[in-house]
């Protein structure tokens, strides 16, 4: 078997579950359950799901059509509590960049140091496990009243969930480079600072890499829960307030693009791992 | 008789026999604070112009019965002419609208999405803020202890609040000891106890004994009404059933997948979950206390001190907003303008029904109440009293409170009503009104004895 038909064969069972899901969403929804009768006049005070019995969740067919209307116009500003899909996404894309970022500065330089030195490495050791199994969102009641202000707050619990996997794996990544490379090293007489950029960050890169990819992972997961908390903008915030309307069709449509986007940002730095990663 | 009277009036009598210097004898007063209600007279710039001119006419002439003699011997209009040759009643009247200049233009007020923030929110689309020189955004806010941090820490300069809030805060409940204070009431009504569908046979509230309910914030009227009806119903609202704090966007959902049995909640999600067929409504908030308010326009001591105009023009804003609001005829417009999703955003027909008070009550028929919300917006200081009292006894507060203090303290209510009487409206001559919670009759001078008089209560 080659490898091109194994993928054809592989997509094609991806969109065979594709319509199957798609199929059996759009039949369990499309049901009409009982009513009681009513009077026309009470029929049009109440909402459909009441007059008609149609099921509160929505169909694919609704979701696609609304969809559709959010991909038309995707930058709109009515105001301050109400806008397009486009820019909610970029306030969270931005929000999750900076306080990674923040978090890249903080952790790898310190991870390094933390890895090269046996004895900090113990000492760091505990206050480091306690820390790291800390939900983000438990900072957030602590971040708003130090911090008194909530977008600060938010880019900070990016900043907290995202320093631990990346801070870990470098110290781990660094820690466990070959004694060997260190030694040959050691032997030519290469000084501190060039054994650390030449031959420690080139080996332990992969490792890092990983960490990082873990953490971006984990500051999408996050940054949806702290906008929901936290309201004004971002695609937390949208989520939230559909909820307040109960639209589940802008729910769904929602949750299928924070997926998109985790999954883009996934493979960003996924690449980056394939661009640093040596056969050994 | 009113400050917005002709004050060329020979027949009237500038100043006035009752405590609060508007009216011509102490009955006249008392019949007025009957009529609490605020009347718009006439156009705005013609009751500036009167109270303008009145200001003029009594400091002319400071014996009331020498300007009495001049009107009549000159006639009104002579003397009206004579004193605009040397006094430019007109431009005035035009500083004294103008108020001060805000010192800040650009404000936040921020928002929970329910129909209580009427006010707040119509003044916004229907230019309100912007016709007392403001430009305010209004934000949409995530639930109350949200917004009561995001006000403490300045991100909002002023916000929509439930009525008790201000008080917990300034007293140091649930946050630090901050002082907050209440300028305006947002509405009065408007609340509803919302029981599943499966409930509609157990109306009586002595078999809900093991329900679970929800309240919007521990510091609600919500919370103290709900445990005032269910204890006036021989129910201790702390062993006999659950009560959950829950967000009111998450009300109708826990409603629907039975986690909750019902709520006592603020409008739109009352009528929110009788629209979506999931309960109905059981009793409606008024009916437990006709008049009782709920939720608040609140700012720190803070912002009114270092910015004295803004909070004035913004207050002028509220109380212009809640007079319109209070208008039956206006109702329709107001729920088109809140609909949206930048403001409540929730279907036109759920915000009519709550608005117009004609609404489907969940269990096949249609029910009219014009009153099921209304909007005054007098922060009556007995209003705090009682929330006090009722914090008091359910162990919000230990020890002893000082209830006129604090709640002279946090509701604003001289300065609501030198505003209200500025903007040519007739605020009630008192602070404190009586008034009677499920027919029991409440004594605002004596917090202490109502307190006591309650068989279920938390012991202190």
């Amino acid at each position: 078997m080659t490898t091109s038909s194994l993928r054809l064969r592989a997509g094609v069972v991806s969109i065979v579950l594709l319509a199957a899901f798609l199929g059996i969403w759009h039949l369990a929804t499309r049901s009409t359950g009982t009513t009681a009768a009513m009077s026309p006049e009470y029929a049009k005070l109440m909402g459909l799901t009441a007059t008609q019995g149609k099921s509160a969740m929505p169909g694919p067919v609704d979701v696609g059509a609304q969809l559709w209307e959010h991909l038309k116009r995707p930058f709109y500003d009515n105001g301050p509590n109400d806008k397009g899909l486009g820019i909610q996404l970029g306030y969270s894309i931005a929000r999750v960049g900076t306080g990674y970022l923040l978090a890249v500065l903080v952790a790898i330089p310190l991870g390094f140091l933390i890895g090269m030195s046996p004895l900090l490495s113990k000492a760091l050791d505990p206050f480091i496990q306690v820390l790291k199994p800390i939900s983000p969102l438990a900072w957030m009641p602590l971040a708003l009243y130090t911090i008194k202000d909530s977008s600060i707050s938010a880019i900070f619990v990016i900043f907290i969930c995202s320093i631990w996997p990346m801070l870990l794996n470098t110290v781990f990544g660094v820690a466990g480079v070959r004694k060997e490379w260190i030694n040959v090293a050691r032997t030519l007489e290469v000084g501190t600072f060039r054994r650390a950029f030449t031959v420690i960050l080139p080996a332990a890169a992969p490792t890092i890499l990983t960490g990082m990819r873990i953490s971006i992972g984990i500051a999408w997961l996050v940054i949806v829960a702290a906008e929901m908390l936290v309201g004004g903008t971002g695609i937390g915030y949208f989520v939230w307030n559909e909820w307040n309307n109960l639209s589940i069709t802008n729910v769904i449509i929602a949750i299928l693009l924070i997926g998109i986007i985790g999954m883009l940002l996934d493979q960003i730095l996924a690449r980056f791992t394939r661009m640093v990663t040596f056969p050994e | 008789m009113s400050t917005f009277d002709n004050p060329f009036d020979p027949d009237r009598n500038l100043r006035a026999g009752c405590a609060c210097g508007q009216h011509g004898s102490a009955a006249e007063h008392d019949q007025a604070s009957l009529a609490l209600r605020c009347e718009p007279t006439e156009s705005e710039e013609r009751r500036y112009e009167g109270v303008v001119a009145s200001a003029v006419m009594r400091a002319m002439f400071p014996q009331d019965v020498a300007r009495r003699a001049f009107l009549k011997s000159v006639g009104a209009s002579t003397a009206l002419a004579a004193l605009s040759q040397f006094f430019p009643l007109k431009t005035a009247t035009e500083v004294f609208a103008q108020a001060g200049t805000p010192e800040k233009k650009d404000l936040k007020v921020g928002f929970i999405p329910i129909t209580c923030a009427t006010p707040i929110i119509m003044a916004a689309p229907l230019g309100f803020y912007a016709k007392h020189g403001l430009n305010v955004d209004v934000v949409k806010t995530a639930g109350w202890a949200v917004i009561r941090d995001k006000t403490i820490n300045k991100e909002y300069d002023a916000a929509h609040m439930l009525a008790p809030m201000p008080i917990a805060i300034s007293l140091g409940l649930g946050a630090n000891a901050i002082p907050f204070a209440v300028p305006a009431i947002e509405n009065i009504n408007g609340q509803g106890i919302v029981l599943a569908t499966k409930h509609k046979d157990k109306r009586d509230p002595k078999d809900w004994k093991g329900m679970k309910f929800a309240i919007p914030f521990d510091y609600s009227m919500h919370n103290y009404l709900l445990r005032y009806y269910l204890a006036e119903h021989g129910l201790d609202p702390d062993t006999d059933v659950q009560l959950r704090s829950v967000p009111p966007p998450e009300m109708v959902a826990n409603l629907r997948a039975d986690n909750i049995d019902g709520f006592l909640a603020p409008d739109n999600v009352c009528q929110r979950a009788i629209y979506d067929g999931v309960g109905f409504m059981h009793l409606l908030s008024k009916e437990i206390w006709d008049g009782h308010p709920c939720c608040s326009f609140a700012a720190s001591r803070e912002f009114i001190t270092t910015a004295p105009n803004s909070f004035a023009a913004l207050t002028r804003a509220i109380v212009d907003a809640t007079a319109y609001a209070s208008k039956a005829e206006n109702r329709k417009q107001i729920a088109e303008a809140i609909a949206p999703a930048n403001y409540i955003n929730a279907p036109v027909t759920v915000l009519e029904q709550v608005l117009t008070g004609t609404y489907a009550d969940g269990l096949g028929g249609v029910k009219t109440d014009a009153k099921r919300v209304d909007f005054d917006p007098f922060p009556w200081q007995s209003f705090a009293v009682w929330m006090l009292t009722q914090m008091k006894r359910w162990g919000q507060i230990k020890g002893d409170v000082d209830y006129k203090a604090v709640a002279e303290q946090v509701y604003l209510a001289t300065d609501t009503k030198k505003l209200m009487t500025e903007m040519g409206l007739t605020p009630p001559a008192g602070s404190y009104k009586s008034f009677a919670v499920m027919g029991k009759t409440f004594d605002p001078a004596k917090p202490e004895d109502y307190v006591a008089s309650f068989k279920i209560r938390k012991a202190s």
